[in-house]
């Protein structure tokens, strides 16, 4: 076996459901791969449908591949999964809370599932509480909590047999942005105070690219790009073009004219928004409205900006993030 | 031992927190069975009559037919709490954790179980209270309830398993229903079988339900001969390493 680095290593997973050729065969992982560097908060991000939730269950022990490997913290997860989950905690995308016991008991539970003794589980328990703000509803029913009560409590139960590696999936789904930052600030803690390695899947492309160390980004069961976020961005040497038309049906007409601009390298449109990547912005500006003007398209607004996850996710996957979304619905 | 500390983490952690915190099912689960001795005691309480019955007293020949009919009823929804289990994160919680599925199907049987402990001692005792006899003594009384263990766990078993194939709770009520009642019906828990067509007797031979409720009926009369007694307890334990075998398959096959 060759030596592995990461705290988590997804080497060439391939996983299908359904029969090969048969109506439903849906290709979930096409030779995924990644490193999670120990210790750092890391996001699998990708449109819903990417494959994100198949790697995190295959990761967690719960679903195998067809093909690959996978290796966390060092033990191999097909050969031996008890011994993974001995130091994996794992929050799932529904909440693994037992409604009718309290927020205390379902802590108390998972501990002594782990085995870990009575008198060092209780002050665990109530620290956890505390560290996740959910002290004054130690004794309430998980039921009567909140949503973002219910998803913190899903983490510090995550937490009591304090694992190497903690998995996430789609954590922030379904909370509201005070509650989406609130959980965000926990798990960077988290990071930062204990060392944890903390992998999460996530389609919000902001929440990636602001609290992640590290992004890989999944499009079709494949990972199409992966590094920092200011890297990734960074990589795409240039700008994008941003024009509202104001007006649907002049969308297809100002792309028709962009592909005339020799400077634009790429464009894309969402609503009455088209996008343009070119090489410097201010420089491309003028030969663009120029030809906009020439084809009689009106602008509402123009706007030039540095690249963001969006145009990255753009750039490698060659759709844009909320085609790609929308995609996956249908 | 890992698996038993295990089950009893869920068991005392999990399963007896939530019914005594649900005192409505405690009264639902307690109240079924009287209505069934008080409504069967009245409506067939001419058939001791039937010259072939055997027993003189209809209430103390339906006694050990309601605790054995209790237990099947009650335990064949077991799977319900799998099913649910697996709609929220639950099941993924548990099966995230260094947790054994043995220890996860012995902690959902060993709170049917108590639960049916329970149930069985109270029927006994309300049967005893309206008039039936029990020359058997505590032995027999207490080879009843084991006998109605045996049976809830071996249907506990078979409705876990179906409710880990079918994730679906309507296909859990349709397998229930429509085995439970047919199975009581085709047993001697309400009509000696010397009374009822021979077809049926025939079936009944068969029937896990009438092993346990012949157990459970000799082993409350007078002197009773163990021997019978603990032959249909071995059968019933042998159906109940069946259809346990058949939920640990289950599990492995809806982890897919």
């Amino acid at each position: 076996m060759t030596e592995t680095s990461g705290a988590v290593e997804a080497c060439e997973l391939r996983k299908s459901y359904g029969g090969k050729g048969k109506a439903g065969h849906v290709r979930a992982l096409d030779g995924l791969s990644f490193s999670v560097p120990p210790g750092s908060v890391f996001a699998l991000l990708g449109p819903n449908g990417a494959g994100k939730t198949t790697a995190m269950r295959i990761l967690t022990t719960l679903s195998r591949p067809d093909e690959g490997r996978a290796v966390v913290a060092g033990i191999d997860v097909l050969r031996r999964p008890g011994r993974v989950r001995s130091v994996i905690g794992a929050v799932s995308q529904h909440s693994g809370a037992v409604g009718l016991l309290t927020g205390y008991e379902n802590l108390a539970l998972q501990g002594r599932i782990f085995g870990i003794p009575r008198k060092e589980l209780r002050p665990r328990v109530t620290g956890l509480l505390d560290q996740f703000g959910l002290a004054e509803a130690a004794k309430r029913q998980a039921r009567t909590y909140s949503g973002g009560m219910r998803r913190r409590l899903d983490v510090a139960a995550a937490l009591v047999h304090r694992p190497a590696v903690l998995f996430l999936d789609e954590p922030t789904t379904g909370l509201d942005p005070e509650g989406r930052a609130e959980l965000w600030a926990m798990l960077t803690g988290l990071s930062a105070g204990s060392g944890t390695t903390i992998l999460v899947t996530t389609h919000y492309l902001d929440e990636a690219d602001k609290y992640a160390a590290r992004v890989a980004i999944v499009d079709r069961g494949r990972v199409v790009a992966e590094g920092t976020s200011d890297r990734l961005k960074a990589e795409l040497e240039g700008d994008s073009v941003v024009l509202d038309l104001g007006d649907a049906p002049q969308v297809q007409r100002a792309e028709k004219a962009l592909a005339q601009v020799p400077q634009v390298r790429q464009t894309s449109s969402e609503g009455t928004v088209v996008r343009a990547r070119v090489a410097d912005g201010p420089r491309a500006l003028p030969a663009v409205l120029a030809q906009l003007e020439a084809d009689g398209v009106a602008v509402r607004s123009v706007t030039v900006a540095r690249p963001s996850l969006d145009d990255v996710y753009l750039h490698h996957a060659g759709r844009s993030f909320r085609q790609a979304e929308g995609s996956a619905v249908a | 031992m890992n698996l038993v500390r295990q089950a009893w983490a869920v068991l005392t952690g999990r399963y007896l927190r939530q019914l005594y915190r649900q005192p409505a099912v405690i009264g639902i689960t307690l109240t079924q069975p009287v209505i069934w001795l008080l409504l069967f005691g009245a409506l067939f309480k001419k058939v001791a009559e039937i010259p072939g019955f055997g027993n003189g007293n209809y209430i103390t020949y339906l006694t050990p037919g309601v605790v054995i009919m209790t237990a099947l009823f009650s335990s064949s929804w077991t799977g319900m709490s799998y099913i649910e289990d697996m709609d929220t994160g639950v099941m993924d919680r548990f099966l995230t954790a260094p947790v054994s599925r043995g220890a996860l199907i012995t902690a959902s049987l060993a709170y049917q179980a108590v639960t049916t402990i329970v149930q069985s001692a109270i029927i006994i005792a309300i049967g005893w209270g309206i008039g039936a006899a029990f020359p058997g003594g505590a032995g027999g009384v207490a080879a009843l309830i084991a006998v109605s263990v045996l049976i809830a766990l071996a249907m506990a078993a078979l409705s876990n398993a179906v409710g880990l194939l079918s994730r679906s709770r309507e296909a859990l009520i349709g397998a229930s229903s429509t085995l439970v009642l047919p199975l009581t019906f085709l047993s001697g828990a309400f009509l000696s079988l010397n009374v009822v067509p021979g077809w049926i007797a025939g079936i009944a031979r068969f029937n896990p339900v009438n092993w346990a409720a012949s157990a459970g009926r000799i082993a409350v009369g007078a002197h009773p001969p163990w021997a019978t007694v603990g032959s249909y307890a071995g059968f019933l334990a042998i159906a109940l390493a069946v259809t346990a075998l058949l939920s640990t398959r289950a599990f492995r096959a809806s982890q897919a």
